[in-house]
C-alpha cells in the first residue's frame, strides 16, 4: 500500500493550539513560576523551590479559609439539591403555569454576580434592609457585619436563592423526560406517593442529579464575587472562602509567590474532586 | 365476572375521545381493540383501569358499579408500549413488587415469581437490571408483572409494537397461551390487524373515539357490519370501488369487468370492499373475474408479493402469495376471487351478510 502523507491538517490546529496558549496556558505557566519564586516586583526572581507550597500546606490560615470551604459548598448542596428536588416536584407539568414558573425560576441565574451581591447586602442591612430591619423589629439581635453566625447565615441564603433554581431546572427536565406510563404503573401497583418518588423518580432523575450536584459543587467551592459584595469575607476572617483569601494574599498583602501556590493548590483540589467525582460517575453509568 | 361500560363518554376540553360507548366483556376471554393510533384504545384502557375516569356514564364490574372506585382498589394490572419496569430493581424484584406492596408472605412471593418467570422464560435472569436487558426481556418482566397477581382484568396497551419483527411474532404466539387458564378478562389494544387474527377471541374495532363493531373476532373480519369497521380491519388498505348491479350482472362503474353472482342483494348501484389478498396475480376460487392491470408499485416480501396498480381512474392493491416478479409500468392480468367481495349500500351497511 502506498499512502500519500499531508500533514498539511496540522495547520487547522494551530488556531486552537494559539488560542488555549493564550487563555489557558501561558497564564497558568505563570503561576507556576510565580509559586517556586519570590519576587519584589521589577522582574526581579529568586528561587525558591517547594517553600510557599510547604508553607501554603502548614499554614493555619490556609486550613482555616478551606475548611470554611467544605463547610460552605456542603451546607449549600444540603439545601440545594433536596429544595431543589423538592420545587422540581411541585411545579406545573402543563398549562399556563409552565412558563410563569420557569420564567420565575429563571430570573435569579440572570442577575450578575455583584449585582446579587449587592442586592443582598441592602437587602440585609440591619438598619435600613427589608430583611435585616425586619428581623431586628422581631426581636432576633441580626447584624451580618458584625456577628459571623449572620455573616454565614445571610451567605448561605444568598447562594440558596441565587442558585437554587439551576437545580430546580435540571430536575424539572429530569421529571418531564418521565414517561407518564411509569407513573400509572405504581398507580395500579398500589405503591405510595413516597415508592413512586423513590423508585421511579429519583433514578430517572439520576444523570441531571448527578451534573447538577457536579456543577453546583464546582461553582460554590469557587465562589468570589457575591460574598465579596456581600461580606467582604468578614467580620474578620470568619466568611473568607478560598477564593476571597486567596485574593487578600495576592492583592492585598502582594505575596505573589505563596499566593501562586495557593492558586495551584486551590486549582489541583477542584480537578481532583471533580475527577474522583466524574468516575464514580461513569462507574455507576457503566453499572446500570 | 364481567367488565361492562355503560355509554361511557369522555370529553377533553371541547374534544371528545371517546364517544358514547356501550361494551361488555365477558369472563375468560381475550378483547382486541383494534383502531389505528388516536382512535381512543388507550384512553378507553385507562377506563376500564380506573386511571381515568369517563365524563360521563358508568362502568359495571362483577355487577358492581366501580366508576368512581379508584385504580389502587380494582384488581388489575397493564402493560405499556414502552418497556416499564422499576429501573433500579432486579427483575426479580419488578416481578414481585405488585406482591409486595399487598404485603404477600415472603414464600408465597419467591414461589410465584418463580412460576411466572419460568412461563416467560425469565428464570435466568432474575437478578439483573431492566437496563441489562434487550428489549424483548424488558417487556417480558413488564408482562411479568403483569401475571403475577391474579388481576382480574389485564390491560395490554400495544405491548409489541416496540420489538422488532422477530421478538414480536414469538411473543405474539405465546400471549393467548399465557392467558389459557386464567381466570380473567384481558384486554389487548392493537393497530394491526394480524395482531387480531393471530389473538382471536373477540375484536372491538375502533374510529376516532368510536367502537364502530365489537364480536367475535372472526365474524368482524368476515363478516364487518358496514364499511368503517372493514376498513379498519384491513392491512394492506382494502379497496373500495362504486359497482352496478341489475339482475345477476354485477359491473364496476369506472370501467367494464363484469361478474354473476348469487349474492342476494336488491338491483341498484352498491360500495364493493375487496381485501387485498383477494385479488392475486393467479385465479383463486371457482368464481374469479379478470382486471387488467398497470403495475405502479411491486414490493416482494419474501413470502408475499405487493401490487399496486391502476385500472382506468382506479387505484388497486393487490397481495399474492409467492414472488411475484412484475416490472413497474408493465400491463398484467389479474384475478379477483369474487366470493370474497363485501357489498355494501349507501349507508356504508354491509349487504351481502347472509
Amino acid at each position: 500500500m502506498n499512502k500519500t502523507i499531508n500533514q498539511k491538517a496540522w495547520y487547522f490546529v494551530i488556531p486552537v493550539f494559539v488560542l488555549v496558549a493564550f487563555n489557558a496556558a501561558i497564564p497558568l505557566m505563570t503561576v507556576v513560576n510565580y509559586s517556586f519564586q519570590e519576587t519584589f516586583g521589577n522582574n526581579v526572581f529568586a528561587w525558591e523551590g517547594t517553600r510557599w507550597f510547604k508553607q501554603i500546606l502548614l499554614s493555619e490560615r490556609f486550613h482555616a479559609s478551606l475548611g470554611r470551604q467544605f463547610a460552605f459548598t456542603f451546607i449549600i448542596l444540603l439545601i440545594q439539591i433536596p429544595l431543589g428536588i423538592a420545587i422540581a416536584l411541585t411545579m406545573p407539568k402543563k398549562g399556563w403555569g409552565v412558563p410563569v414558573c420557569l420564567i420565575l425560576m429563571s430570573m435569579p441565574l440572570l442577575i450578575p454576580w455583584n449585582v446579587v451581591g449587592a442586592m443582598w447586602n441592602i437587602f440585609a442591612l440591619p438598619d435600613i434592609g427589608f430583611l435585616g430591619h425586619s428581623l431586628n423589629a422581631m426581636g432576633f439581635d441580626y447584624n451580618f457585619t458584625q456577628q459571623p453566625g449572620d455573616a454565614w447565615f445571610t451567605t448561605i441564603l444568598m447562594d440558596v436563592w441565587h442558585w437554587t433554581s439551576l437545580v430546580v431546572l435540571l430536575s424539572y427536565a429530569g421529571l418531564n423526560s418521565i414517561q407518564p406510563a411509569y407513573y400509572q404503573a405504581a398507580e395500579i401497583d398500589g405503591a405510595s406517593r413516597w415508592a413512586t418518588f423513590r423508585y421511579i423518580e429519583l433514578p430517572k432523575m439520576k444523570k441531571v442529579l448527578t451534573l447538577a450536584i457536579l456543577l453546583r459543587f464546582m461553582d460554590s467551592f469557587m465562589i468570589y464575587t457575591e460574598p465579596f459584595v456581600l461580606t467582604g469575607g468578614g467580620p474578620g476572617n470568619t466568611t473568607a472562602f478560598l477564593s476571597i483569601d486567596l485574593v487578600k494574599m495576592a492583592l492585598g498583602q502582594f505575596d505573589l509567590g505563596p499566593a501562586a501556590a495557593m492558586s495551584l493548590i486551590y486549582f489541583f483540589i477542584v480537578l481532583l474532586v471533580c475527577w474522583v467525582f466524574y468516575n464514580l460517575m461513569m462507574k455507576n453509568e457503566a453499572q446500570s | 365476572m364481567s367488565l361492562e361500560l355503560k355509554n361511557v363518554e369522555k370529553k377533553v376540553g371541547i374534544d371528545t375521545h371517546i364517544h358514547p360507548t356501550s361494551l361488555k366483556l365477558e369472563k375468560n376471554t381475550i378483547n382486541v381493540l383494534l383502531g389505528s393510533t388516536l382512535a381512543g384504545k388507550t384512553t378507553l384502557m385507562q377506563i376500564m383501569a380506573g386511571l381515568d375516569k369517563p365524563t360521563s356514564g358508568e362502568i359495571w364490574f362483577d355487577g358492581k358499579n366501580v366508576t368512581d372506585m379508584k385504580v389502587q382498589k380494582r384488581n388489575c394490572s397493564m402493560v405499556y408500549q414502552q418497556f416499564i419496569n422499576y429501573p433500579n430493581y432486579t427483575v426479580y424484584e419488578n416481578i414481585a413488587s405488585p406482591l409486595a406492596i399487598t404485603g404477600v408472605k415472603d414464600d408465597e412471593i419467591k414461589q410465584r415469581v418463580g412460576k411466572v418467570a419460568e412461563l416467560l422464560k425469565l428464570s435466568a435472569m432474575l437478578n439483573k437490571k431492566p437496563d441489562e436487558l434487550s428489549g424483548g426481556q424488558q417487556q417480558r418482566t413488564a408482562l411479568a408483572r403483569a401475571l403475577v397477581k391474579d388481576s382480574d382484568l389485564i390491560l395490554l396497551d400495544e405491548p409489541l409494537a416496540n420489538l422488532d419483527f422477530k421478538l414480536r411474532e414469538e411473543l405474539r404466539e405465546e400471549l393467548p397461551k399465557l392467558f389459557e387458564d386464567r381466570d380473567c378478562i384481558v384486554v389487548y389494544a392493537t393497530t394491526e390487524p394480524s395482531d387480531a387474527l393471530m389473538i382471536g377471541g373477540n375484536t372491538a374495532t375502533l374510529l376516532e373515539g368510536k367502537v364502530i363493531q365489537y364480536g367475535k373476532t372472526l365474524e368482524v373480519y368476515n363478516k364487518p357490519e358496514n364499511l368503517i369497521s372493514a376498513k379498519v380491519f384491513s392491512d394492506p388498505p382494502m379497496n373500495i370501488a362504486e359497482i352496478t348491479k341489475r339482475g345477476d350482472n354485477y359491473k364496476f362503474t369506472d370501467n367494464n369487468v363484469q361478474w354473476k353472482s348469487s349474492a342476494k342483494i336488491k338491483d341498484g348501484t352498491y360500495k364493493i370492499g375487496i381485501r387485498p389478498h383477494n385479488i392475486t396475480t393467479y385465479k383463486e376460487g371457482n368464481n374469479s373475474v379478470e382486471i387488467n392491470g398497470k403495475v405502479q408499485i411491486s414490493e416482494l416480501s419474501g413470502s408475499e408479493s405487493l401490487i399496486h396498480f391502476t385500472n382506468g381512474n382506479l387505484n388497486w392493491v393487490s397481495l399474492s402469495n409467492g414472488t411475484q416478479q412484475k416490472n413497474v409500468g408493465e400491463d398484467t392480468k389479474l384475478y379477483m376471487n369474487t366470493d370474497e367481495f363485501l357489498y355494501f349500500d349507501q349507508n356504508n351497511r354491509l349487504v351481502n351478510n347472509g
